[in-house]
């Protein structure tokens, strides 16, 4: 069971790690997209391997990340509509 | 009764991997932003709470698996205003005043 549980957390990790292209890619929005996804599979990948591991302390962890990729998120849109009329183009408020 | 539990367990991790696998995929292949927004913040929680399901139907207590739940609310309550406020700044990007 541990060893299925250890395959599911690599498998959403790689796949977060997938997710990551869209970082190259941009726009400005979609990278929050793609470090939105890295909270997200980041919470299930500690969720799965505190679980793999038999450590039930893992389950403290996965609150703070979903509140840092939130407040993240918060900060760029913050800044994105308080600048909006006076960014000349895409690559701003990052 | 530990059998059924770690297939049940196997079963709803499985969906949740297949699931974040999904968003993925939307996210690098959906044409605009806000298609991509949409499957990114839908499939992910789904996948999230897929996996903490599993993981609660493995975990040894109720308070544990309580704990579990709490997670996948917590990370449901962040996406949803994440996505609102991400759609806002796309929408802002797209037509500024």
């Amino acid at each position: 069971m541990s060893s299925f549980l250890l395959l599911a957390a690599i498998l959403v990790l790689a796949d977060v790690a997938a997710g990551l292209v869209r970082l190259l890619w941009g726009p400005a929005e979609d990278r929050m997209m793609s470090a939105q996804l890295l909270g997200t599979g980041g919470i299930a990948t500690v969720l799965l391997l505190g679980a793999a591991e038999g450590s039930p302390a893992a389950v403290d962890l996965p609150p703070t990340l979903a509140l840092l990729a939130a407040f993240a998120s918060a900060a760029f849109v913050e800044a994105v509509t308080a600048t909006a009329d006076t960014m000349p183009e895409d690559d701003t408020g990052t | 009764m530990s059998a059924a539990r770690d297939i049940l367990t196997v079963c709803f991790v499985l969906a949740g991997v297949l699931f974040f696998v999904a968003g993925t995929v939307g996210l690098l292949r959906f044409p605009d932003s806000l298609t991509r927004l949409h499957a990114l913040t839908k499939a992910d929680n789904l996948g999230l709470g897929f996996v903490a399901l599993g993981l609660a139907i493995h975990a040894s207590g109720i308070i544990l698996a309580l704990r579990l739940v709490a997670v996948w609310l917590l990370g449901l309550a962040a996406s949803a205003t994440v996505s609102q406020l991400l759609a806002r700044a796309i929408s802002v990007r797209a037509a500024p005043e």
